[in-house]
């Protein structure tokens, strides 16, 4: 079975601590955090590993790419820790289980992953995605989100029967080796998760932000500058690729769309509340939405675009409230093409 | 017998009565059980009477064929039934068993009538085929030979005093709004949609297969039809029997184009406008008719309780108009609705269906409201708001 | 006088469209859509007004032909269905919706006004108020609701059964006469049935026993604009008098249902409880949530129990009134049927309810949905055993009655009382009653129906 690549030598000899020193969540002292994270590194309990909102965003702050983050939540199944209440870990892990019906597609490039999110299909559309096709689901599902539940294992179990399932029925029978990842957590796990567990990926992800790019830059001609100010919910996910944090600044360069100065944003952003309710943590759920929210709201954006369609889940009704426009990045790039 | 895909979902339904009312509960929104109001008369009812005739349970009777065909087929049920695994089938179902009885030749004597008057003189009015084209006299509308669109009128708009007004009216503001269309005059044939609802699905088949060979022979690539039902069946049921031409309700064809016309209103007036099932519910367009009124200066828009999925039919659904199954009486759909609509403080119904038309003008008249109400198609609206 | 005397006469009464004998009407109200028995009527009628009804039940009792009063037909125990033939009266021809008092909180309506419609009602005219909605069907009406003792969306918040927010009656008694009960028999207002001898109880429970009602006075309540829902999973049944005390010690929640069932698969070995919450302002309602989450912190801070989250799509069902999802779980069979035993019954019993419900069904080879509304701020809580048949398995729909009859008697094992139950029920339930009272029952009915034609079969001390 897949195992975690990380040296703890690296960490033993870390000076800088980033990974909890830049942590939104946990507050310390770099003594304390060193004190603490040697902890971890050795396999120790530790607050850390109860404190930890399973942001992802430590695998982006640790400048040797030592996955601090799959550590810990190797740690926590280890010492028995749940993030979430038992009973939800255990039902969302029934519930979004693989159903084992999936049979080879008839399906062509481009071909677009829509993740666990088939019932989002809805939104390929427009001349952005002319001729995309998609597949979706429990049997095709990156199984990444039990990173927030302590689950590690789920993944490890279920994840190569996906990636097979990918091969065989959606990527062999369309005769393309891209595979465009609707939500960027696969995208993630692709090019992050399986690379640091020592997973092969037999295909070749690209991000959805990507393929918009590339489309953009086709449909040119079609596109009326929006002029807007957008602010971008950053997902945990993107922590695992922040590489194409700038596609996102290509592509409002495309749309007309600017990016205002914001306190929560690029290694900053804050994580969208979902879940911390699910862990429980009502308080700072509150905390951050107003935070986030606010913050939004004095950069003066007039649209809040979104990557995870989670996030938009649990994120677009307080935004609305406050008078910002929640719309998912494909079809705010739709709007620019006043489609 | 009924066909099994449908026989098997007959004990499905829970007889829970959700599909008697529209989503938001405004009032019962069956028409055939606003009007009966046993239980047998809902659509609930329906499907366990089909289930224990098919079963052998009980025996086909005038009161069974009376209770099947008194079905308006306006679709509220599958709107608003709690079952996600019947909900789409139950009006289909129920036209199937109304195949079943008219093979058996269990019908009303009402309905049968009206089979016959198409299969034999090719319109329900009885009337010859020549005064086919009599609505469209001294207009000046070119015979179709190869414009954009046909402009297919149907039966109504043909022989009904209340349709002929409407396709004229629609005639005149399609060639003012510079679309290029030609009509079919005495050439037309009945369209066959509610023969297809009443269960005679072979001579619906066959009016659908005449009119297909006559449109393709003209070349026919676009239909703009006056009626819903037409739509319906031209859009959704034609292609089944090889028909490739688009075709189009008269409403989206005139929404982008009436605000050109810049239609001003002299005067205040207050119109509500009621959804035909056949354009609404059974083809989901519920914008472009709303779209025409507000083009119009002046003119307040209103909704009625029951509004778009909600609508109340105006009872003529179904062939009903022709068979007339539903009867007289102040529970009648059409009349219920004139006073939903008179409760909004309308001084216009806007229709866009010619069977809605003549039911709810009707039904002003019975319920003595010619004085605070009229009827009024929205092509005509929009003419009287447009400076000659 | 023979049968067609009597159509004439019915026909004479209420119309002759309203009048049927016809197999397929017979057929439709002999039957409901539970597991009971059918039983043909002889007629059916749809009376439009007081007048009517008590013009068919003078004639009912001249001619000694049994009546029975059908609201929405769905109490789904067989109770509106006529075991005895004789008349069916349909009430929904009667739904006007007579005065709402915006002062005095009530409306009165007549009794085959559907629980939907007056709800519609009330959204549009007086949006500040609304009545207790039960999760039936919107097709029940108003009377059949109070005349078994229903309840529903605000019976935890606002004072318990539906029966219980009865402020007057109108009734026709079997003789045909014309009855008034609470202040309106006193002065032109519905306002309440104290303070005086409070006969309408006489009426509520009776299953139409007694007389039929034609008229009901019923309370109103606040609607506030802001309405959300929490849901706390736990793993373990006996948290759940725990669970449920603390939420209704809060007195902010204004609807606490409990529930589990096998279905779908990832709920099954999971328990539910919903928490439905009002407020009138964003603060309040604020304000309400961190309550309602505090008094369980020590429990989910354990991780073994804990609040769901719940996604805006699932959300919106969670907050419907009624609740369409139980209708659907007649489908669970694919089979369009479910019945359940509802038993009133004290909080403290919930999770050996619970096992009993779940150990009946196993050994029936059937599936279930189990559950529990609390009413009257936590004075009992109406426990249900439901469950679902396919209607042409003909094998299922027996396991399915021994099931209910099974579960009648453990119900009133735990010392729970079943709730508008079939006849079988009743039975059970008479065979306990104090024989004081049973011989008081057998007074009251003797003296408000002599003749034994209101419902007959229903309530019968033997
Ligand atoms: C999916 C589902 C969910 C349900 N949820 C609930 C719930 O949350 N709460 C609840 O309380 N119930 C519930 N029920 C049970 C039942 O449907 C309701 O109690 C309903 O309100 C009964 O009203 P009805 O008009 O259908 O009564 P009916 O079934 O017509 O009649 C019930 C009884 O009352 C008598 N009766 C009817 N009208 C009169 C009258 N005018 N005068 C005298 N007697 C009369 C009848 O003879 C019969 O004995 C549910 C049922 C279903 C199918
Ligand atoms: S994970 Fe990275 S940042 Fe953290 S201690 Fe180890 S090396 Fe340093
Ligand atoms: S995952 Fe997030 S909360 Fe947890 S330690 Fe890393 S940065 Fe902090
Ligand atoms: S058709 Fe649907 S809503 Fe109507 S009674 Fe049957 S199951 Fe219920
Ligand atoms: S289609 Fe209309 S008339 Fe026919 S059963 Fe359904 S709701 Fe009633
Ligand atoms: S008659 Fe009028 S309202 Fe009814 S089906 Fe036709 S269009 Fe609908």
């Amino acid at each position: 079975m897949a195992s975690l690549r990380f040296d703890p030598e690296i960490c033993l000899a870390c000076e800088s601590v980033d990974c909890i020193m830049k942590c939104q969540y946990i507050h310390m002292d770099l003594a304390r955090a060193k004190e603490e994270h040697d902890r971890l590194t050795r396999g120790e309990m530790s607050s850390i590993l109860k404190d930890c909102v399973t942001c992802y965003a430590c695998e982006e702050y640790c400048p040797s790419g030592n996955h601090p983050f799959y550590h810990i939540v190797e740690l926590q199944e280890r010492l028995g820790i749940h993030p979430v209440p038992i009973p939800i870990e255990k039902s969302q892990v029934v519930m979004m289980g693989p159903r084992g019906k999936i049979r080879e597609m008839e399906l062509k490039s481009p071909l677009i992953n829509m993740c666990f999110f088939d019932m989002m299909k809805g939104g390929i559309r427009g001349s952005l995605f002319e001729g995309a096709t998609t597949f979706g689901g429990s049997d095709v599902f990156c199984n990444l989100m039990f990173l927030h539940f302590a689950r590690n294992s789920t993944i490890k179990e279920r994840l190569p029967r996906m990636i097979d399932n990918i091969m065989h029925c959606a990527v062999e029978p369309s005769g393309t080796r891209e595979v465009i990842c609707y939500h960027d957590e696969c995208y993630g796990t692709y090019t992050s998760w399986a690379r640091a567990f020592g997973v092969e990926v037999p295909f070749t992800p690209v991000h959805l932000f990507e393929f918009l790019k590339r489309r953009l830059m086709e449909l040119r001609d079609g596109i009326r500058p929006l002029n807007v100010k957008v602010a971008y919910q950053r997902p945990c996910s993107n922590r695992l690729c922040p590489e194409t944090d700038s596609l996102v600044d290509d592509i409002f360069a495309l749309i007309g769309a600017e990016r205002p100065k914001r306190t929560y944003e690029y290694g900053n952003a804050l994580c969208c509340g979902g879940v911390p309710e699910a862990a429980q943590r009502f308080d700072l759920v509150d905390d951050i939405r107003a935070r986030n929210v606010a913050d939004m709201k004095a950069a003066g954006a007039q649209y809040c675009v979104f990557n995870c369609p989670f996030c938009f889940w649990t994120l677009a009704e307080p935004v609305a409230k406050a008078g910002i426009f929640p719309v998912m990045m494909s079809d705010l790039c739709l709007l620019a093409l006043g489609e | 017998m009924m066909d099994s895909a449908y026989r098997d979902i007959l004990h499905r339904c829970f007889r829970c009565g959700w599909c008697k009312f529209p989503l938001n509960y405004t009032d019962f929104n069956c028409p055939a059980y606003l009007k009966y109001r046993f239980e047998s008369f809902s659509s609930g009812g329906r499907m366990w009477l089909i289930r224990a005739w098919q079963e052998g349970e009980i025996t086909p009777s005038e009161r069974l064929s009376q209770i099947l065909f008194s079905c308006v087929t306006c679709r509220n049920c599958v709107e608003a039934c709690a079952m996600p695994g019947i909900k789409d089938s139950l009006v289909d179902l129920f036209i199937e068993a109304r195949a079943d009885m008219v093979e058996r030749g269990t019908i009303p004597p009402l309905v049968r009538d009206y089979f016959k008057a198409i299969s034999v003189g090719g319109n329900p009015y009885r009337l010859p085929a020549q005064d086919r084209a009599k609505w469209s006299c001294g207009l000046g509308l070119e015979r179709y030979q190869g414009q954009e669109y046909l402009f297919y009128v149907g039966d109504e708009g043909a022989f009904d005093e209340l349709g002929q007004h409407m396709a004229r009216s629609v005639a005149l503001l399609l060639r003012r709004s510079g679309v290029s269309f030609g009509i079919l005059g005495s050439d037309e044939l009945t369209d066959g949609n509610d023969v297809h609802a009443l269960g005679e699905k072979g001579l619906a088949e066959y009016l659908a297969r005449q009119n297909i060979e006559l449109m393709q022979e003209l070349g026919v690539k676009k239909v703009i039809t006056l009626s819903p039902h037409a739509f319906h069946a031209m859009r959704n049921r034609y292609p089944l029997h090889g028909s490739t031409a688009a075709v189009y309700h008269y409403t989206q064809i005139l929404q982008p184009l009436v605000a050109r016309l810049a239609p001003v209103l002299q005067g205040e007036r207050v119109v509500t406008y009621h959804d035909p099932c056949y354009l609404g519910r059974w083809n989901g367009e519920y914008r472009a008719p709303r779209a025409i009124l507000k083009s119009v200066k002046g003119l307040k828009s209103v909704e009625m309780d029951r509004s778009m999925q909600n609508a109340l039919c105006c009872g003529g659904g179904g062939g009903n108009f022709f068979t007339d199954m539903l009867g007289t009486g102040p529970d009648l759909a059409a009349r219920a609705r004139v006073r939903e609509a008179l409760a909004t403080g309308a001084d216009t119904i806007a229709v866009a269906c010619p069977q809605c038309y003549r039911m709810l003008a009707d039904a002003v008249r019975d319920e003595g409201a010619q004085e605070k109400v009229r009827v009024c198609e929205l092509t005509e609206i929009v003419a009287e708001a447009v400076p000659a | 006088m023979d049968r067609s005397a009597v159509i004439e006469r019915l026909k004479a009464i209420v119309g002759g469209a309203y009048v049927s004998d016809a197999a397929e009407e017979l057929y439709i109200y002999s039957r409901d859509q539970g597991v009971q028995d059918p039983h043909l009527p002889d007629w059916v009628a749809m009376p439009a007004s007081t007048g009517e009804v008590a013009s068919i039940l003078e004639l009912a009792s001249r001619e000694k032909i049994p009546v029975v009063p059908m609201g929405g037909g769905l109490v789904l125990s067989g109770l509106s269905v006529p075991l005895r033939g004789g008349i069916v009266l349909d009430m929904k021809r009667m739904n006007r919706i007579l005065e709402v008092n915006e002062h005095s909180h009530y409306a009165v309506v007549e009794a085959g006004t559907s629980q939907g419609m007056l709800d519609a009602y009330l959204r549009k005219h007086h949006p500040g108020l609304k009545h207790s909605l039960p999760d039936a069907p919107p097709a029940a009406t108003i009377a059949g609701n109070i005349a078994i003792h229903g309840s529903g969306h605000l019976s935890q918040s606002e004072g318990g059964f539906h029966s219980e927010m009865v402020t007057g009656l109108e009734v026709v008694l079997s003789t045909g006469e014309v009855v008034k009960l609470g202040s309106c028999s006193t002065v032109p207002a519905w306002f309440s049935r104290a303070p005086l001898p409070d006969l309408v109880g006489l009426f509520l429970g009776w299953n139409g026993t007694t007389g039929v009602i034609t008229k009901v006075g019923i309370k109103l309540f606040p609607r506030p604009k802001f309405h959300d829902v929490l849901v706390y999973m736990t793993e373990d049944i006996d948290l759940a008098p725990m669970v449920l005390n603390r939420v209704i010690a809060t007195s902010m929640a204004e609807d606490i249902n409990y529930a589990l069932a096998p279905k779908p698969d990832y709920l099954n070995g999971f328990q539910m409880t919903v928490i439905n919450y009002t407020a009138n302002s964003e603060d309040e309602l604020i304000f309400k949530r961190k309550k309602l989450r505090s008094v369980l912190q020590d429990l989910y801070e354990t991780r073994q129990s804990g609040f769901m989250p719940i996604p805006p799509h699932m959300k919106a069902g969670f907050l419907e009134a009624p609740q369409k999802a139980l209708s659907k779980f007649a489908d669970v069979r694919k089979g369009g049927g479910f019945e359940y035993v509802g038993a009133i019954m004290p909080i403290e019993r919930i999770p050996d309810a619970c096992r009993a419900g779940m150990e009946i069904t196993e050994r029936h080879a059937i599936t279930y949905s189990l559950g529990a509304r609390i009413i009257g701020r936590g004075s009992c809580a109406m426990f249900f055993f439901a469950y679902p048949f396919n209607r042409v398995d003909k094998g299922e729909v027996e396991r399915v009655k021994e099931a209910l009859e099974e579960t009648n008697e453990t119900a009133l094992r735990l010392g729970g009382i079943p709730w508008k139950t079939e006849v079988q029920g009743q039975r059970l339930i008479l065979e306990r009653m104090d024989p004081a009272t049973k011989g008081l029952m057998r007074r009251i009915r003797g003296v408000l129906d002599p003749q034994g034609i209101m419902n007959p079969g229903n309530w019968e001390v033997t």
